[in-house]
């Protein structure tokens, strides 16, 4: 495996694995698998926080010592069968692209010299990885956008991002899961609901994850439940 | 009064006060989806308040912040109330604080704005009969989880008959000063941080920014210079203290969001966390740093004592 995996204690209960320095979309789904693992391993473990390039390890007791877990989640990670496993499942996601629901569509396409139509089909036109989950429950950090398509975010947040908006930050991708504030370039809608607290598990996405955009017109759109 | 009856009857909100949640020890296990962990501020005070009626630690007590709330027993209860003073008033008799205390069927408990510490634990023996949310029944409103307390809620709860009233040993209960010492153990991009803006860290007083809430505390003060070069965002730890541009600290608490990119120095020990969690606004903070082993060896001791 050519990534050094290392760890650091961050607090009397909880400890950071570091998969390197550096942003690499291939990277997330061996993160995801180590994240996934160690949750359902480790019985020390009660919460895991998988980020682009880390996992902070919060543990139960306070009787372990952060150096034997430490050590012993770097061990696992070199592990083969985790590497082999690691590959997170694919999501796909119906997608509205039309400037009654993506507002930022038609900026996008002029901020890059393309048409509406060109935007839409690069847009969908790969799948994406899921390289992290935050800022809000079950809103997935996707990469890579292709770099025809990549647009800055709004240098002022919009007050209210409506659910299931499509955005592009440079070279990221996300679907806000629910309304938020954010600085996202909008594109496109996605009827699907992504966040439910009232389903186990609350939002589809773990690290790692492949996302799929499909576009669909709008009666499509709104009979799965979207609203313009 | 039946069984059927029991479950209807708790404690009625008259005035739900400032702002007055459900909270337990938090919400574990869904980090990953981006999820708070939420859970009682000062778990001292939410540990005490099971404590004193010999329940499971993990019951659901009502975080009442501010205070200036008013309940009334739907059925004789006992209850126990910790943390902030809001000098409690048992149909207009004043009843103490860190105790138990029984509550007939229509008396009415008043709490008024506390004067010292900023949030008061009120429990009810064999919990409020909440419904757990994804393991917990943590109130998070940031992401949807539980509602804010509102006048007109009842809180269910069982009925119970009088039991001798206990109290907290005085050695445990805080007073809530103005000026207080955070230990801090050093960790995160710690090392990336000059020697002079480290020793500005320790050197200032900072004082609460009334800006503050259940997501994070911030404070005002000298500026440490963060620094220079991103951070690509990372898991946030509970009482880790963040740095932004500005300089001025943040210490991200229970309803924290889960990942951040700015640049962290380090985390409070658990066992302090309390204070900070009931420092008003104006509050002083100065900083001093703790080995991990030994905020390790005292985290340990309280988990013991409250069989976390």
């Amino acid at each position: 495996m050519g990534i050094k995996v290392s760890w650091a204690p961050v607090s009397e209960t909880s400890l950071m694995l570091y998969f390197g320095d550096e942003i690499d979309v291939k990277q997330a789904s061996l993160i995801g698998e180590v994240a996934r693992r160690i949750k359902a391993e480790h019985q020390e473990v009660c919460e895991v926080t998988a980020s682009y390039t880390s996992i902070l390890v919060q543990v139960h007791s306070p009787q372990i010592k952060l150096e034997e877990s430490g050590k012993r989640l770097v061990a696992m990670t070199g592990h083969s069968v985790v590497e082999e496993k690691a590959e997170g499942k694919l999501i796909e996601l119906p997608v509205y692209y039309h400037p009654d629901v993506g507002p930022d569509l038609e900026i996008v396409a002029r901020a890059n010299g393309l048409t509406v139509a060109e935007v839409i089909a690069i847009h969908a036109g790969r799948d994406y990885t899921v390289c992290a989950i935050g800022f809000a429950p079950g809103f997935a950090f996707l990469a890579d956008v292709d770099a025809r398509i990549a647009t800055p975010r709004h240098g002022r947040p919009r007050a209210k991002v409506v659910a299931g908006s499509v955005g592009i930050a440079d070279r990221q991708t996300a679907v806000y899961p629910m309304d938020t504030p954010g600085g996202w370039q909008l594109i496109g809608r996605c009827p699907v609901p992504l966040y439910d607290p009232d389903q186990t598990p609350p939002s589809p996405f773990e690290l790692g994850d492949r996302v799929r955009f499909v576009p669909v017109e709008r009666h499509d759109y709104i009979e799965r439940g979207g609203h313009v | 009064m039946s069984e059927a009856d029991d479950n209807t009857k708790g404690l009625k909100v008259l005035r739900p006060g400032v702002r007055t949640t459900v909270q337990d020890l938090g919400r574990y296990g869904y980090a990953g989806h981006g999820l708070s962990q939420g859970g009682a501020m000062d778990l001292q005070a939410h540990c005490w308040a099971n404590r004193l009626l010999d329940n499971p630690v993990n019951e659901p007590t009502l975080e009442v912040a501010i205070g200036m709330a008013s309940f009334r027993a739907e059925c004789d209860l006992m209850l126990a109330i910790t943390g902030a003073d809001m000098q409690a008033e048992l149909d207009g008799e004043p009843i103490g604080n860190w105790r138990s205390f029984s509550m007939k069927r229509g008396q009415i408990l008043k709490l008024k704005a506390a004067q010292k510490g900023l949030r008061a634990y009120l429990a009810v023996k064999s919990g409020f009969q909440a419904v757990p949310i994804l393991g917990s029944c943590s109130t998070v409103e940031r992401n949807r989880l539980g509602s804010i307390v509102q006048e007109g809620d009842v809180l269910p709860a069982k009925a119970c008959h009088h039991e001798a009233a206990a109290c907290v040993p005085p050695r445990y209960v805080s007073n809530y000063p103005d000026a207080i010492e955070l230990r801090v153990m050093e960790s995160y991009q710690a090392g990336q941080f000059s020697a002079d803006a480290m020793a500005k860290f320790y050197q200032e007083d900072y004082r609460v920014s009334s800006d503050s809430d259940r997501m994070g505390v911030r404070l005002e003060g000298g500026a440490v210079i963060p620094p220079s070069g991103g951070v690509i965002s990372e898991g946030i730890a509970l009482g880790a203290i963040q740095i932004p541009l500005d300089g001025q600290p943040i210490v991200l608490l229970n309803d924290r969001q889960t990942l951040g990119g700015y640049p962290k120095l380090g985390v409070i020990a658990r066992v302090d966390l309390p204070r900070l969690c009931q420092a008003r606004p104006a509050t002083r903070i100065r900083f001093v740093p703790v080995s991990i082993e030994q905020a390790r060896l005292e985290w340990s001791e309280f988990c013991d004592y409250f069989s976390l």
